[in-house]
């Protein structure tokens, strides 16, 4: 797509947006555990207290709610945070400050009170990591009115939608999965923005719409190369904010397609999918509608082993079938597409990532 | 050696060996979940678990595997649950950081810093409510002070004088970072006395020395519950999260590492035994041997366990009843 471009993973490119917002900005704080340490939150923060010292990049105690507070307090005082959690479970303890006073200081205090901090946090997948490692909890913040929820899915997005959530002057939370740091795509040197209030499309199509968020967008890309081969053409939405909703994109795609699919990284229950097909049922908003259909994970925790994380994850497997079963294909076009798919599987395990995965874009 | 000493020695050795076997067979890529070693701080659990019995119970964090077995944890069902096998002590659904055996009061592992505190406080509750005489037993790292739930937990404990040990194993990192970048000291009793908890400050590689302090500590409990913090400074031997050494990374100075190596618990105990003339290089070769060949025999078990069956993926959920 971009020949001769600059390809760098997911991670190196949230690195790089860290970099030269700290650059541009001198009232830009990080602050998280492990932040400082050799490991940089998987590269995302490394090294970066040798270059701003580290009363800048701040490492911390664990102290999740603690720290959260502070970071708030720091961002009404004409600071800009960004606080890191290796895993979105280690912020479930800083629910309260985030619902509370990030969400709400400005509603309480009258306009008065802006609370402009990025929160990222990463969703753990694979090796075993089990119940309390591995949650898609996006849902659950993008409940809540005040707090921006964002997704990125490629490296290009990362990095913009990052630089974007910095300049908002409202709590943005950035939901990482933990494989989509590997993806690997093109990104300006250059610092840029990217729109943080809306959906992108990233492959235009006719038969079927699929909406997908983060890691999922890789599965979706990989399936529908494969359904591309026999004259089925997904229209490939990304999702990546998931609050504010903005549906208007889906919903020009789907007038055109009649067909929707949306696959996402949390439980289908409650999940991305029950707000969009809501909305649109809600407000008769497309006409003649052929199919709706959900990807998610099932109802029930993660479990460490790995015979049975097998049948917990959806990938494009569950893409296909379900686009075949969408579509009604007649079953020899069936029969070839699934033995087409079977044969280009990567031969991958479901506890460490796609070898595949070099990202799409 | 008396039975104790040769009780301590076993336990010892035995949580050694195992954390050995499965930081040495960790390449084979059987055991597929992160691993929290317990290799260096085994004095902690055996010191501490020796004076209790079977109706007293044991909390744990993530670094459970020295907790586990110094409770007597069944060693298969642990190694099957590392392998995500059916026989796991949590049937594979939890992996190496939820260690449980209900059956000898090991009752839960919880990989969310601090996060175990106030369920064993509540256990201590029911104790008292049912007017049980034994008694709870949580461990914790020195980060899960710096959690609120830690202090929300022990004032709730001093204030209804419940039967819980409070046990601190402090090796000075959470992760990569050290306590100077995230506490103004190292004395945690800070932590106890601003809850009226009593408390104590030791070496955490001393067995003998732990097995008698918590044996003092436990008979006062008994008589007069009251909760107890106790720390014990310790260190890790190998990395934070993993099989492997990391100190190429520089973050531990190699003056600390060698001093702790040097006060290397097993060591400063056979040494101890040596010096007494209770223990011979043979008697101690036997004995490892012994372990070894037991230790194997549950790694074979593990390795030619089933996977749990993929039905019972969405069982226990709910309970029925
Ligand atoms: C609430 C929460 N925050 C962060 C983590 C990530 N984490 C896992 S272990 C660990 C270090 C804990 O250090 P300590 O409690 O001293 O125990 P140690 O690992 O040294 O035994 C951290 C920060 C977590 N599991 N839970």
């Amino acid at each position: 797509m971009h020949k001769n471009k600059r390809i760098i993973t997911a991670s190196e490119a949230i690195l790089e947006s860290t970099e030269q917002y700290l650059d541009k900005f001198k009232n830009f704080i990080v602050i998280g555990e492990g932040v400082n340490d050799p490991k940089g939150i998987f590269g995302t923060t490394l090294n970066l207290f040798k270059k701003f010292g580290n009363t800048r990049i701040i490492e911390s105690p664990v102290s999740e709610n603690g720290i959260t507070g502070i970071s708030i307090g720091l961002s009404m005082n004409h600071f800009k945070v960004l606080l890191v959690h290796q895993r979105v479970e280690f912020a479930l303890l800083s629910l309260e400050q985030i619902f509370n006073n990030a969400a709400k200081s400005f509603y309480v205090s009258n306009g008065t009170h802006k609370v402009p901090i990025v929160i990222r946090m990463i969703i753990g997948r694979g090796w075993g990591q089990g119940p309390a490692h591995s949650q898609s909890l996006e849902t659950i913040f993008s409940h809540i009115p005040g707090l921006k929820v964002l997704m990125p899915s490629s490296p290009y997005d990362a990095k913009g939608m990052l630089w974007s959530a910095l300049e908002d002057p409202n709590p943005v939370l950035i939901i990482e999965h933990r494989w989509f740091h590997y993806v690997r795509g093109y990104v300006p040197k250059k610092n840029y923005k990217v729109n943080i209030d809306k959906p992108a499309l990233l492959i235009k199509g006719n038969n079927i719409t699929i909406v997908a968020n983060s890691y999922n967008v890789t599965e979706v890309i990989f399936s529908s190369k494969i359904l591309n081969k026999f004259g089925i053409y997904p229209e490939i939405i990304d999702l990546r904010v998931l609050r504010p909703l903005n549906i208007q994109l889906i919903i020009q795609s789907l007038r055109k397609t009649k067909n929707l699919l949306i696959v996402e990284t949390g439980y289908k229950q409650y999940g991305i999918g029950t707000e969009i097909i809501a909305q649109i049922s809600e407000n008769k908003l497309v006409d003649k509608i052929k199919s709706i259909s959900r990807i998610g994970l099932p109802d029930h925790p993660t479990p460490s082993s790995r015979s049975l994380a097998k049948k917990y994850y959806r990938s494009s497997k569950e893409i296909i079938y379900e686009v075949v079963k969408q579509l009604n294909l007649n079953l020899e076009l069936k029969k070839k597409i699934i033995s087409y798919y079977k044969k280009k599987l990567p031969s991958t395990k479901v506890d460490v990532p796609n070898p595949e995965f070099k990202g799409p874009f | 050696m008396n039975n104790l000493e040769k009780r301590i020695l076993m336990n010892l050795l035995k949580i050694r060996l195992v954390e050995k076997q499965i930081s040495e067979r960790y390449a084979e890529q059987l055991m597929r979940c992160p691993v929290h070693l317990s290799l260096g701080q085994e004095a902690c659990a055996v010191g501490v678990c020796q004076s209790l019995n079977i109706a007293d119970q044991v909390y744990s964090s993530h670094r459970c595997h020295s907790h586990y077995l110094a409770k007597s944890g069944n060693l298969k069902a642990m190694l099957c649950e590392l392998h995500g096998k059916r026989s796991g002590c949590c049937g594979g659904r939890g992996g190496s950081m939820h260690l449980m055996d209900v059956s000898v009061g090991m009752m839960l592992s919880i990989p969310i810093v601090a996060s175990i505190i106030p369920v064993a406080v509540g256990a201590a509750l029911s104790f008292k409510l049912k007017k049980k005489k034994n008694i709870v037993v949580v461990f914790f790292g020195d980060a899960a002070l710096e959690e609120g739930v830690y202090h929300e937990a022990a004032n709730f404990a001093s204030i209804h004088n419940l039967p819980i040990i409070f046990v601190c194993e402090n090796n000075k990192y959470s992760c990569f970072t050290n306590i100077e970048n995230r506490q103004p000291n190292d004395d945690f009793t800070r932590f106890a006395k601003c809850h009226k908890i009593k408390s104590h400050k030791m070496s955490g590689n001393k067995v003998m020395e732990i097995f008698y302090k918590t044996k003092d500590i436990i008979s006062s409990i008994k008589k007069n519950p009251s909760p107890f913090f106790l720390q014990l400074d310790t260190y890790r031997n190998v990395e934070h999260c993993g099989p492997n050494n990391d100190d190429y990374l520089n973050y531990r100075n190699n003056n600390e590492i060698s001093y702790w190596l040097q006060n290397d618990p097993i060591n400063l105990y056979t040494e101890f035994l040596k010096k007494k003339k209770k223990l011979s290089d043979k008697t101690l070769d036997k004995i490892i041997l012994k372990l070894n060949k037991e230790i194997d025999e549950a790694f074979l078990f593990a390795k030619n366990d089933k996977f749990p069956k993929i039905d019972t993926l969405d069982k226990f959920i709910y309970a029925q009843k």
